[in-house]
Order: C-alpha cells, then sequence, then structure tokens
C-alpha cells in the first residue's frame, strides 16, 4: 500500500533518525491518521508489514495513545478540555455549548460527517483555560459564546 | 494564542528570548545563540558537569533531581551508544511551560540538548513532544533542520571534527509517557509502560544505550549556566535550588500565565502580586503548588518560598510549576473527583494499586460528590489512596495518591457536607442511581 508523497517522504527520513525500525511507529500512526481521517485496517496492516511487527503488536500501541483511533472521526475533531485547570474557569459551560452547538455528545459525530466532539484531558493550555483544540489548532480563553462563534467559523469553512 | 505576560519581579533566563523572534536561527545567533554550545566544545566533560553541578540547576520536570548528578552517573566507557533525551510530553495538569520554549525558544533547546551530549559523551539526542503540540512540533523540526543546515548539528559540529545529531519525535497523547522510562518505551515505538528500576536510565535506557533524560524547560536553562557561570546561575535562587523556574498561574487569579520568578519567590506573594489575586474579588480556598499530583495547601499555609526544599518542608512539592489556584466558589470533592478522573484515565493498568486504586477513588468521589455517599467512603478514600502511595513501578500511582490524601485531610469537613442524600453544597448534581 502506498501513501501520500508527503508522507512516504515523511517515513523515510525518519526511519533514518533511529537505530530500530520500531520507533518511527507512534508518530508514523497519528500522521497517517491525520491523512487518512483514522486508522484502516489496511493501514494498521501495511505499517505492520513495514516494520515487521505483528498487526497485534500495532493495535496494542495504538490502543494505548488516546489521539489514535481505529474509528472515523469527523473532519473537525473539537477536543474541549475540562480538567481542573480549565474546569476552575468554566470549562463546563464551554462545553456544554459546543454540545449544544453541534448537537452531538461526547465522543460523537454530527450526522455529515463534518464534526466529531470530544472531551479531553489537559492539552498543555493550562493559563489560557478554558481552552479546545480543534485538530491541532488551540483556542484559548474561551467563554460558551466565544465557543459557539469558533466552531461556526469552522461551520464556514467546511462549506 | 499562549499569550506572554510579564511582572516587574520577573528574572528573565529561560524565557528571555520570549518574543523577539528567537525561533528564527539568525535572530537566536544575534542573541547569543550557540555561542554556549561553541564554549562547551572547547571544555571537557568534566569541566561541562561541573558547571551545571556548581549551578544548583535541578529538574524541571516535577522531580527536582540535581542536573550535574544526573549526568555524572552516565559511565565514561559503553559499548552501547548513549542517548540524550528531551522530554517535551508536557502532560501534567496546570503545566503549561514547555510550550512557550518550544515557541519562542526552540534553538535553545537543541543547544541544551548539544551540551548534554558532550557533557556524557553522546551523539543523538532526540527532542520528544506531545503530539498534541504539533504546531510546536513544526517549529522544533524548522529549527533542527535549519541548525543542520549551518553545520551546528551534524558530522561535523562547528567545524569541531565532533559529531552530534538530534531528531524531534511526536507522541500521540499520553499523559504517563512523561514519565521517564515510559517515556523511553514510547520512543521505542512501544505502549507507554514504565521499566523497572534499577537499572537506571543513565546507566540501561534507550535502546539499552547509557541515556540522560531531561524536562525542556531544564535543557533550555543548561546554554545560560554555561555562558553565565554555574555560581552566576546558582546565585539567583535560594541554597540547593539554583536558579529561576517558569511558573504557571492558573485557576481563579485575575492575571493567569507564565511568569519567570526566582527560585525561592514567595507562593503567597507570586499568587497575589504577580497573578494579581483572586479571580473576581473572590476568598481563597485553596492552592495546588505544583501541578495536580502533588498535596494541597490552605490559604494558611502558603506564605512560604516557592523552592523545592521549601515546599518540601511545607509538606508538598514544587512540582512542574503549575500553581493552581482554588477560590471559595469551588467544590474540593468535585476538583478531587475530575482530578481522579484523569489519573483513571492516564494509569497504563500495569500496576494493580494504581489501576484498581485509581478507579475506586473515582467511583467512590463520584458517588460522594453526588450526595449517595457515606461516612465509610471518606476513610474509604484515605484508605486507598494510602495503599497506593509508593507501591507503584512509576509515578502515577503516587500521583493519584497525594492530592487525595491531602485534600481528605485538610477538607474533610467538606466531603461530610455531602453525606446524608444533601448531596453537593456548591451545585446541583444528579443523584447515582446505585447507592
Amino acid at each position: 500500500m502506498e501513501f501520500s508523497a508527503k508522507f512516504e517522504s515523511r517515513f523515510a527520513a525518519w526511519l533514518t533518525h533511529y537505530p530500530i525500525k520500531r520507533s518511527v511507529l507512534v508518530p508514523s500512526l497519528l500522521y497517517l491518521q491525520d491523512e487518512l481521517g483514522y486508522l484502516t485496517d489496511e493501514a494498521i496492516r501495511e505499517m505492520a508489514a513495514r516494520l515487521e511487527l505483528t498487526e497485534l503488536e500495532v493495535r496494542g500501541v495504538i490502543s494505548y495513545y488516546s489521539m489514535l483511533t481505529t474509528k472515523p472521526r469527523g473532519r473537525y475533531n473539537v477536543q474541549v478540555c475540562t480538567n481542573i485547570c480549565c474546569m476552575l474557569r468554566g470549562a463546563e459551560e464551554v462545553f456544554a455549548a459546543a454540545k449544544r452547538k453541534l448537537g452531538v455528545g461526547h465522543k460523537q459525530t454530527t450526522e455529515d460527517g463534518m464534526f466529531s466532539l470530544e472531551e479531553v484531558e489537559c492539552i498543555g493550555a493550562c493559563s489560557w483555560g478554558p481552552a479546545m483544540q480543534v485538530n491541532y489548532d488551540f483556542h484559548e480563553n474561551l467563554t460558551p459564546e466565544k465557543t459557539e462563534q469558533v466552531i461556526e467559523e469552522y461551520k464556514k469553512q467546511a462549506q | 494564542m499562549a499569550e506572554l505576560v510579564s511582572h516587574p519581579d520577573e528574572v528573565k533566563v529561560v524565557s528571555r528570548r520570549f518574543g523577539l523572534g528567537a525561533a528564527n536561527l539568525d535572530r537566536y545567533l544575534e542573541l547569543d545563540g550557540y555561542k554556549a554550545a561553541q564554549k562547551a566544545l572547547q571544555m571537557t566533560p568534566e569541566a561541562i558537569i561541573a558547571e551545571v553541578k556548581a549551578s544548583n540547576l535541578r529538574g524541571r520536570g516535577g522531580a527536582g533531581f540535581p542536573t550535574g548528578m544526573k549526568w555524572s552517573f552516565v559511565p565514561k566507557e559503553s559499548a552501547r551508544p548513549k542517548y540524550i533525551l528531551c522530554n517535551g510530553d508536557e502532560s501534567e495538569p496546570g503545566t503549561c511551560k514547555d510550550r512557550l520554549i518550544f515557541e519562542h525558544d526552540p534553538h535553545a533547546v537543541i543547544e541544551g540538548v548539544m551540551i548534554a551530549g558532550l557533557a556524557v559523551g553522546s551523539e543523538q539526542g532526540y527532542i520528544y513532544l506531545r503530539g498534541e503540540y504539533r504546531y510546536l512540533i513544526e517549529i522544533m523540526e524548522r529549527a533542527v533542520a535549519d541548525a543542520y543546515e549551518r553545520g551546528f548539528l551534524g558530522d561535523n559540529i562547528f567545524g569541531s571534527g565532533r559529531r552530534f545529531h538530534a531528531a524531534v519525535h511526536s507522541g500521540a497523547g499520553a499523559y504517563e509517557v512523561g514519565e521517564e522510562s515510559a517515556l523511553m518505551e514510547s520512543l521505542e515505538g512501544k505502549r507507554g509502560v514504565p521499566r523497572i528500576r534499577p537499572p537506571f536510565p543513565a546507566v540501561i535506557g534507550l535502546y539499552g544505550g547509557p541515556t540522560v533524560i531531561n524536562n525542556a524547560e531544564t535543557m533550555a536553562n543548561v546554554p545560560h549556566i554555561l555562558l553565565g557561570g554555574g555560581e552566576w546561575y546558582a546565585g539567583l535562587g535560594t541554597p540547593k535550588n539554583g536558579g529561576t523556574r517558569l511558573f504557571c498561574l492558573s485557576g481563579s487569579v485575575e492575571r493567569p500565565g507564565v511568569y519567570e520568578l526566582p527560585l525561592g519567590y514567595n507562593l503567597k506573594k507570586m499568587i497575589y502580586e504577580v497573578g494579581g489575586g483572586i479571580w473576581k474579588g473572590r476568598q481563597l480556598k485553596a492552592v495546588t503548588p505544583g501541578g495536580s499530583s502533588v498535596p494541597i495547601l490552605k490559604p494558611e499555609e502558603i506564605d512560604i518560598p516557592a523552592d523545592f526544599d521549601s515546599m518540601q518542608k511545607a509538606g508538598t512539592f514544587l512540582g512542574s510549576g503549575g500553581v493552581i489556584v482554588l477560590d471559595n466558589r469551588t467544590c474540593l470533592v468535585k476538583y478531587l473527583l475530575r482530578t481522579e478522573s484523569f489519573y483513571q484515565h492516564e494509569s497504563c493498568g500495569w500496576c494493580i494499586p494504581c489501576r484498581e486504586g485509581t478507579d475506586w477513588l473515582k467511583k467512590t468521589l463520584k458517588r460522594l460528590h453526588s450526595g449517595g455517599g457515606i461516612m465509610q467512603d471518606i476513610d474509604n478514600l484515605a484508605y486507598l489512596s494510602e495503599n497506593m502511595l509508593g507501591r507503584t513501578f512509576c509515578p502515577l500511582g503516587d500521583a493519584a495518591a497525594m492530592p487525595a490524601i491531602s485534600i481528605v485531610k485538610k477538607f474533610r469537613d467538606e466531603f461530610e457536607a455531602h453525606l446524608d442524600g444533601k448531596g453537593c453544597p456548591f451545585e446541583e448534581v444528579e443523584q447515582l442511581a446505585v447507592k
């Protein structure tokens, strides 16, 4: 199985960084997932073959890391941090606003496949909470209103 | 995004290039960049380690282990290659400082890693960042590529004939990987399950080779120590607690943010003056001074110097520098429930006291918070957490136990107020079906 040229050049470069092939597994899975939307059976088989691992070993690694998934997600994955620092400044209201705006709950995806929502653990934005990440973009110092606005912006982008 | 703040009491060492565009290599060079690495190339490994030892630099990740001593544990001769591993997994709730270093001063991290390599005789460094920090991974990758292009990294660094290589590595979401042995497992492409120690990483670490593992902030301090001298750096802090620290103020403070203050700065002053006091004019209820895992302090306990030893004397830890402020509207049962839900989620399940302990803490707290608890539950929280302490391979078990022990002990009345079906005095909570 061939992946995108961009991924293949990254993958080839990564292999030169480490004394063992297996070291590229975690970043490879994450970057592949970014392109494919989720880790497909085919991608898992291919990665296992390339790194001389069993599929089970690859799946074992996938299940450990919270960012990796074998299930499809929305094009925009809205990840609201509700850990203590964000919670102290109103993260629960922010999460409620995101649920309201998207009409889905924790780990659910909108019917059109555009958005999925997730309540996540600390994303390293403690001094700027409440915060969320949409895919890799940080949105900080949120209020329920600001949260709805941010999501609205992505909805426009999606069209 | 991740705005910078400042306060007149700040002493800027590791943050002195923040906001100055130092991610650009030319700008970094204008701001004394890579001078320390070139200086290190003229020094013996012993002299580099002696300078770092003199600085009293202690690990900024949480444990506060003296950095120079850690480096000195690496054997001189080794059949296997030695490695330098920079820990940028930054995942402890309350901690958001490494983010600023990677964004504003990525070359300082590379330079620190390189100096560590020269000090212990390693030719390969890895800079591990948590996967969520994609924009920072891109900044770091750019910085590493730029350093290679100028010959600062590679087979002939600065034309010295010496080799040093560095690579940036992305994680994929795991708090536990911030623990050093789990970090090595993750870099080897495995689940981040901790290793039993001894042997310690300095002897048998990454790929079986001797390995130095330091937090990103620790690494970024090293070039400044080499340029300014260990004695100067030590003088910034308190005895045995050299230098400054990036304190991440969060929660109920008027001016949250990351401030660089000398070690030993008064914690109360930090909250009331640097942080501008309690949010919205409320009253202070408690402070978690070193990231979510450390024992909590009551308002009357915070008039203390914020350094490793003083914090320990006060029964808590300086930890990762995350100062979390709680006001009088916060329900401590809920705060602890959220904390334990986090540790339950992050436990890898390898050690039973941690796997089962965090789960039972979470369940018990959930029931207590919803008003379905009994007196025995409160004692059980203490019993469970005390039995987790020190009984796991990695410190995640301790991290979950310490806040529970201290909060139950110091705020027991608040737990009792939830009993007898009364529920949470702070908010309405849906009663759990099963009592």
